[in-house]
């Protein structure tokens, strides 16, 4: 599998993406956001950070920048993009995946380990988490409070796009356990032709036992599977 | 324009400094070599009053690389590996605009580490605030951790560890401390150093603007009244630009362009151009009309004087300006090369094709004032008599109280706020004795903190200085590293005060002394005076941040308990030195007193033993007894752990209180499986080390038998509910 990392100005996760991909043997090439045209890949990575330090709303003036065309033409063909925290942003403000991600609800900027239910298997992504459908990871964001019209909430509820909702350490997803306001307690979610995911949790920042945590791993075992 | 006695005084020169100037130029300045002058001089630049003292500090070991001197210090931590690191203040700005001073506090330590051309892996920071009822503390907590992770989380550079005090000394003068440390490649570091004549200077990074214009000199004096109107004196962060600037720099770094690099922090451009030619014993000539500004009609005083962020000088080798250029120019950065390094050996200023200031070098650095200030020895403190009989009813009650106080809570509501896990590598996030990052792709970690003890360093300044040390070192030693080396930053009122100067001159001895019986050289570090309002000195608070090297993974230690029904072993004397310590101070509300002594012997040999008891791999886990004592110690590694603990106080002379709340120093508790107990003991024994068994651990229970018991549920409640209610979270 081949994929590629946009950098952004102020995207600061490209590196750990790159070393998580490199782990499980996808070949991977930066790309600078400035190109015209991506190389030939299967998967394109939107990276976490601050690009372009966050200024106007969070995502907007990245989703404008010369690369994105080509990405949006990669996503109509079919092909996988995975944005992760800043490029959950991203891709809203691209209008790849719908709603909006408002400041946290207490305002402040949270970065803990949080657990997730993972509620759809059935997309590239996530399939490997069949056998473990309660997981831990990090998040770190100040803008993840997820928000979208009702009707919205509704189909993405209706057609299965949530792909992961925060929730506690038995599973359970309420008011207590959702750490910044999200509707419906949403931490990711995937378009309708399941190519594109969006989520606000770092998986690769969780793939090694050793920093309290591999349930990351699963989002790259499932894209090779 | 007329050189005024109010002019000289507004620039915070002293009347008999500008005779100095006066018989050292042979006229009379114009107003922008005054300007360069009092941004040289000032205390935070000059380290006037400080200097005589601070070469007393042991700097070198055979891991140093770099000691004091540079923007940090460097270590050599094997396989070509160098660990840079520095801790600086921030205290002033912080004070004034607690966002953006804490913020830019952080950006500045980031250059620092950076410049030398390494990559920044992890930052701390120790944060110190007034009572937290005075009516500014709120807003000024709320600012700088705001201010901290908006610099950090933004950098993608991991917040891996810190801490967080209130006490009422810093009810007008907070500190914000920031500490960062960056990883290169021994053969990869970069200096400041200028070397060659007729080289390129190139400015690089932001846009000049107005702020932060005399912010150095600002942070060398007292605050008044008129504290409000100091606001342009403190700089605005941005760190996108610098986190730009980062990846262009060590783009950069990757071929031999660069002969020597300095960030322009305090004093920007004035001291960082004076400071490269002074060390390479050369000259400087700069055209003012090639400095990128920000504002329109800046003039020369204003460009020398500004503080903006997110800015570097550079000395090129030459015939490699059009490729850096192309780097810069790729990140979106500016890059203007404003003038030429010279044989002169003075500054050379010029503006509109005219020479606006020339002063020779020696007269800003070498000839700068140097003071030996009067001090006083500080009095020490007796030991009061205990004047009432504790009722030993009351124990559980002191015990929650000591546990819920905001100094001792459980401080995620802080460490929460920064991203602590971007790049992948920490291990040990904050809470624990010790962050531990991973060295990228390798399978070694480093450890780090930082400590300090006001009150301790208030009635002593000898004895808390040494304390800190030792329990830095302690700290370290705690999560399987060994020590490497330390940072310092100083923070203290007006030195022109003998007083304060006695505080200053006796923590140099406690550091000194410690640092040297421990082999834990000083590599870097700042002086931070004027601590001061209206008469108002901060109690003396040298902060201390220590690193240390984790060789194998495997053997890194945590303090959470693992398992029930294993063993609790006390190492190291308690003796029941309650003086200074939370219980007298949150509970009986006794100030008075002596800090606990360090016995170094025993601080060395109690940290070797443990050392070897982790990497035997025969303990679970292990924490440092600090503040709070044996109790507060235990109650951390059960929450942690989610693991309780059945105790029971050995047979001594001392009282209840004293053995569960007494803070003697050098100790530990260690969690041994019982299959371990005959070897640990044995290797206790052999070594001399003084040990008592505790307890055991159990599930779900704090009990210390007989007097009390207290479900985790509870535990941990008491100790997480602070903050929250503080800013009424729940």
């Amino acid at each position: 599998m081949k994929s590629s990392v946009i950098v952004f100005p102020g995207s600061n996760c490209d590196r750990d993406i790159a070393v998580a991909l490199k782990k499980f043997q996808i070949k991977n090439q930066m790309v600078w956001h400035d190109e015209s045209s991506l190389p030939d890949s299967d998967l394109v990575v939107l990276p976490g950070g601050f690009s372009y330090g966050d200024y106007l709303r969070t995502g907007c003036i990245a989703s404008k920048s010369r690369i994105i065309d080509d990405v949006i033409k990669h996503a109509k063909k079919g092909g996988l993009i995975l944005g992760i925290c800043n490029g959950f942003q991203i891709l809203i403000e691209t209008g790849l995946l719908p709603g909006a991600l408002l400041r946290n609800e207490k305002l402040r900027f949270l970065s803990k380990n949080v657990f997730l239910k993972v509620l759809n298997f059935n997309n590239h992504f996530c399939s490997t988490y069949k056998k473990k459908d309660l997981i831990e990871l990090p998040i770190a964001h100040n803008e993840g409070n997820y928000f979208a019209r009702k009707n919205i909430l509704q189909s993405l509820e209706d057609e299965n796009l949530i792909a992961f909702k925060y929730c506690d350490r038995d599973g359970k997803i309420e008011k207590n356990s959702n750490p910044n306001g999200s509707s419906n307690n949403i931490a990711g979610i995937l378009n309708s032709k399941k190519n594109i995911l969006g989520m606000m949790p770092h998986p690769e920042r969780f793939i090694d036992p050793i920093l309290s945590g591999s349930d990351g791993s699963n989002i790259f075992e499932s894209l090779l599977s | 324009m007329k050189i005024t006695t109010k002019i000289i005084s507004n620039h915070g020169i002293k009347p008999e400094e500008y005779k100095k100037i006066l018989s050292l130029m042979g006229k009379e300045p114009n107003l922008l070599e005054l300007g360069i002058f009092s941004a040289m001089w000032n205390e935070h630049c000059s380290y006037k009053s400080s200097k005589k003292y601070l070469g007393k500090l042991p700097t070198k070991n055979k891991k140093v690389i770099q000691g004091p001197g540079e923007n940090a210090g460097i270590v050599d931590i094997g396989d070509n590996d160098a660990l840079v690191f520095k801790i600086e203040s921030h205290n002033h700005p912080s004070y004034i605009e607690p966002y953006q001073g804490a913020a830019t506090g952080v950006g500045g330590i980031l250059r620092d580490i950076f410049t030398m051309g390494a990559r920044p892996i992890a930052t701390l920071n120790s944060i110190h605030f007034g009572s937290y009822d005075h009516p500014k503390t709120k807003n000024l907590l709320n600012g700088v951790v705001s201010g901290i992770g908006g610099y950090g989380n933004c950098m993608g550079i991991p917040t891996v560890g810190g801490e967080v005090k209130f006490n009422s000394t810093y009810n007008e003068n907070i500190l914000v401390n920031a500490m960062a440390v960056g990883l290169v490649k021994k053969n990869k570091i970069f200096y400041s150093k200028a070397k060659g004549i007729n080289k390129p200077v190139i400015y690089v990074g932001s846009k000049t603007g107005r702020d932060g214009i005399h912010g150095a000199s600002m942070a060398s004096a007292e605050f008044d009244k008129n504290i409000d109107k100091k606001k342009p004196t403190v700089q605005v962060g941005d760190p996108f630009t610098e986190k730009l600037l980062l990846e262009a720099c060590l783009e950069l770094m990757k071929d031999d362009s660069i002969i020597s690099i300095q960030d322009m922090g305090a004093a920007g451009l004035t001291s960082s151009s004076v400071e490269m030619a002074s060390k390479g014993k050369l000259g400087i000539e700069i055209d003012l009309n090639k400095i990128p500004c920000r504002e329109e009609k800046m003039t020369p005083y204003e460009m020398m004087l500004s503080e903006s962020q997110e800015r570097m000088l550079l000395i090129l080798n030459s015939g490699k300006e059009e490729n850096a250029k192309k780097i810069f120019k790729k990140w979106g950065l500016d890059f203007s090369i404003i003038g030429k390094t010279t044989d002169t050996k003075n500054l050379l200023l010029i503006y509109d094709n005219k020479e606006v200031a020339n002063i020779p070098l020696s007269y800003l650095s070498d000839d700068a004032p140097v003071y030996d200030r009067k001090w006083k020895k500080n009095k020490n403190q007796k030991k009061i008599k205990k004047t009432k009989e504790i009722d030993s009813t009351q124990l559980l009650q002191s015990f929650k109280k000591i546990l819920s106080s905001p100094n001792n809570s459980n401080k995620s509501w802080v460490w929460e706020q920064y991203d602590h896990t971007v790049m992948g590598d920490t291990i040990q996030k904050p809470g624990g004795d010790s962050a531990v990052v991973r060295i990228h792709g390798q399978n070694k970690a480093i450890a780090v903190t930082v400590d300090s003890s006001a009150d301790y360093c208030s009635a002593n300044p000898f004895l808390g200085a040494k304390q800190v040390v030792s329990e830095t070192w302690r700290n370290l030693i705690s999560v399987g590293a060994a020590p490497i080396a330390i940072t310092n930053c100083l923070n203290f009122g007006n030195p022109e005060k003998n007083k304060i100067m006695g505080q200053f001159v006796e923590t140099i001895e406690g550091i000194t002394d410690a640092c040297k019986y421990l082999d834990f050289p000083v590599v870097s570090g700042n002086v931070s005076f004027y601590n001061e309002t209206q008469n108002n000195s901060i109690s003396p608070t040298p902060t201390i941040g220590g690193v240390g090297l984790i060789n194998k993974l495997e053997c890194m230690m945590t303090m959470d308990l693992k398992e029930s029904e294993s063993l609790l072993f006390v190492i190291g004397k308690t003796q029941g030195h309650l003086h200074q310590s939370e219980f007298y101070k949150e509970v009986l509300n006794i100030k008075n007193g002596p800090p606990p002594e360090v016995n170094l012997f025993n601080e060395k040999n109690n940290g070797a033993i443990v050392s070897k008891l982790i990497n035997k791999k025969l303990v679970n886990s292990v924490h440092d007894i600090s503040s709070g004592g044996i109790l507060l110690a235990l109650s951390e590694m059960c929450i942690l752990g989610k693991i309780g603990a059945k105790i029971k106080v050995p047979q001594n002379n001392l009282n209840l209180y004293e053995y569960l709340f007494g803070e003697d120093q050098s100790r530990y508790i260690i969690e041994i499986n019982q299959k371990n107990k005959n070897e640990v003991s044995k290797i206790l024994e052999e070594n001399s080390i003084y040990f008592e068994l505790l307890g055991n651990t159990q599930t779900n229970i704090l009990e210390l038998s007989g007097k009390f018991k207290l479900s985790l549920s509870e535990l941990s409640k008491l100790n997480s509910s602070w903050f929250k209610s503080y800013f009424k979270e729940e």
